[in-house]
């Protein structure tokens, strides 16, 4: 007694790729609209004050590409990944070595500093993120190890290793005891793009991130190979081509882009080193590789998306008392939504009972 | 009795105390994992175990009814990645790590009006005479009822698995689940119910440590021990008697790196805390680098997705 079935389509359906997401965020609007009920707040009010307030001024706006940044950075690189079946969820680290070694250089010449400074931390930054990256690329292909646990695991080591750094020799020499570091000089710190918001170069390093990233898998021989092993990796094997390669290149090219997110953090909107840089942008970029279908175009709509929940969350508390934490919960449904809708892609929903099906193409 | 081996009985039994969360999890992801599904979403469940737990508990002043809501909590999560994994075909790794990131928020929400409440203390065991043996004494016989379940566990789920047609049944799903399918057997559902067990266990483990170990709520309470949780099943190459080896051995170094704090040695009490982390990797490697040893004990059919028509 099967009342609903799932059925084979033939071939992915086009459309749904494009309709799940779309999908996936009504049903998130629709299941906040229910959870706003449930605590006692006027859903409407709520709604309105999560997802549109923040944007109905310049400075909501800025704030969006703000966030969207670090977001779209590290959201890039780890699709990059995905579609090589390397699922590296060590952004969150990655970022935070990135703000380490970059943000340390400029303190390291505090006073000291020039025209140099700020391209010398922005390597840093990078060549950080992509070293923390190194890492679980090593053991996975030196020793087999999963590069998903590693790599998460070293997002707690990062996280103490700045505790550490930000109790100790990070820590303003001035602050008393508080766990935070000088206030970056103006050659360290990332020109504002736009006056009356705190909009930064590295908003400009993401979409040139984007514009790379889409180069890189849809004309080159290396996007080729990185979506033949994710899709097939007997066909990519017969091929001849280098697995280890791959393994190696989108964890160093997804750890670079987030240490560059990382950078961005203590170089722009924070300007200076505390223990808390980043509100989870690493976690939540996972969220929007998938809900970009992994593809840097869809990966720059869904970055502002999350960067909205993540505003919106900041607005409803302020404007209703709504706890922060709604911002995780609605982060979470999304992507379950998206992935329960993404059935659709490759099969089609019946009713009642299984019916002959003559001519089906072989799943 | 000299002062190190007076110091040696808390440290035993503080030791048994960390390694039992990482027990429940472990014990229950391994279920999961050795009917073929992979479930990524411990570190999820285990807080919303943790949170559900506590909430209930302070709500009805009862630890047991606080144990019982975890692990229900535990499942319901754990049912929510059943539904989207194994009727909607969704990928398994993507949708664990949302069921983590979900269950992060979504605790957090729950648990924003029970952060500082104190909360009573879980009655511990004691045995007059033995309780008070001198070193293991504490450690063997004074500790808290779910310290001996999760020890129970580990028996159990091994003849469970092994010594049981049913058990051979969710083996046989997991390493072959076209097979196991043209055998007659359901293997959504089975699947199924090991997910809902895994969830339960997680659920217990998280509750575990917001009644008991801790014993308080607070964000992100579990602290990646779901993740290490995951970790310890693969060092234990899907074998529950290594589980609780592995358990112990991260039970030791957590409480190793509380002590050494202690002692006054003077390193710096945040690179200490990696050490339970690198551990984790280190213990990893050393592992998962016999290709030929993972090849031949992990499920067959583990995190591939399954359609009766397909």
């Amino acid at each position: 007694m099967t009342l609903l079935r799932l059925e084979p389509r033939g071939e992915a359906s086009r459309a749904m790729v494009y309709a799940t997401p779309l999908l996936a965020v009504a049903l998130t609007l629709a299941s906040g609209f229910l959870l706003f009920w449930a605590m006692g707040f006027d859903p409407v009010k709520a709604l309105h004050a999560f997802f549109i307030a923040p944007l109905m001024s310049l400075r909501g706006l800025g704030e969006l590409a703000v966030k969207a940044t670090p977001l779209v950075l590290c959201a890039i690189g780890l699709a990059i990944g995905f579609r090589a079946n390397v699922w590296n969820i060590g952004a969150e680290g990655q970022l935070t070595l990135g703000a380490i070694t970059g943000g340390g250089l400029a303190l390291a010449f505090y006073g000291e500093g020039g025209w140099w400074l700020l391209p010398l931390m922005i390597v840093a930054g990078m060549a950080g993120g992509a070293l923390w990256a190194a890492i679980p690329a090593f053991l996975r292909v030196r020793f087999n190890a999963s590069e998903i646990l590693t790599s998460l695991m070293l997002n707690y080591v990062a996280l103490h290793l700045l505790n550490y750094l930000m109790h100790g020799p990070y820590r303003d020499p001035d602050g008393f005891a508080f766990p935070e570091s000088r206030l970056f000089e103006a050659d360290a710190v990332l020109p504002l793009l736009v006056a009356g918001t705190r909009v930064h170069l590295g908003s400009l390093f993401a979409l040139l991130a984007v514009a790379a990233g889409w180069f890189l898998m849809a004309r080159t021989f290396i996007g080729f190979q990185i979506k033949v092993i994710g899709l097939t990796p007997t066909a990519a094997g017969y091929a001849g081509f280098n697995q280890k390669k791959i393994i190696w290149l989108t964890l160093l090219l997804s750890g670079a882009l987030a240490g560059l997110a990382g950078l961005g953090e203590v170089a722009g909107p924070i300007g200076q080193m505390n223990p808390t840089i980043s509100p989870g942008y690493g976690y939540t970029a996972i969220i929007v590789a998938f809900l970009g279908r992994l593809h840097p175009v869809g990966i720059l709509l869904a970055g502002f998306l999350m960067a909205l929940s993540f505003i919106g969350g900041e607005a409803a508390q302020i404007a209703l008392g709504l706890p922060k934490a709604i911002t995780g919960v609605f982060q979470g449904m999304l992507l379950f939504f998206l992935l329960a809708t993404d059935v659709l892609i490759r099969y089609r929903v019946r009713f009642g009972a299984k019916r002959a099906v003559v001519g089906r193409a072989a799943a | 009795m000299s002062a190190e081996l007076a110091l040696l009985g808390p440290i035993l039994a503080a030791m048994l105390a960390a390694a039992t969360p990482l027990l429940f999890a472990a014990l229950g992801e391994l279920v999961v994992e050795k009917s073929g599904v992979l479930n990524l979403g411990v570190e999820g469940m285990m807080l919303v175990g943790a949170v559900c737990g506590f909430a209930v508990a302070v709500q009805t002043g009862s630890s047991t009814a606080g144990f019982v809501a975890g692990a229900a909590a535990g499942a319901g999560m754990a049912a929510l990645f059943g539904v989207l994994t194994l009727l909607l075909l969704a990928n398994q790794v993507a949708t664990g790590l949302a069921l983590t990131l979900f269950g992060v928020g979504l605790s957090a929400l729950i648990g924003q009006g029970f952060v500082g409440i104190p909360i009573a203390d879980v009655p511990e065991l004691y045995i007059p005479g033995l309780t008070d043996l001198p070193v293991i004494g504490k450690a063997l016989f004074g500790q808290d009822a779910l310290v001996y379940l999760a020890l129970a566990a580990v028996p159990a789920v091994h003849w469970f698995l092994y010594a049981t047609r049913k058990g051979l049944i969710l083996r046989a799903v997991g390493e072959n689940h076209a097979a196991a399918h043209a055998l007659g057997y359901k293997v959504i559902r089975i699947r199924f119910l090991a997910v809902l067990f895994g969830g339960a266990m997680s659920g217990m483990a998280g509750a575990f440590l917001s009644l008991d170990y801790t014993p308080m709520w607070a964000e992100g309470i579990s602290s990646g021990r779901g993740w290490i949780a995951l970790a310890l099943v693969v060092f234990a190459t899907w074998k529950p008697g290594r589980v609780l080896l592995g358990a112990w051995l991260f039970g030791g170094v957590t409480i190793a790196q509380l002590h050494v704090q202690g002692l006054g040695i003077d390193i710096p009490s945040q690179l200490l805390s990696m050490l339970p982390y690198l551990a984790t990797v280190i213990v990893l490697v050393v592992i998962s680098r016999d290709v030929a040893r993972i090849r031949l004990n992990a499920p067959a059919s583990l995190g591939k997705v399954f359609h009766p028509d397909a």
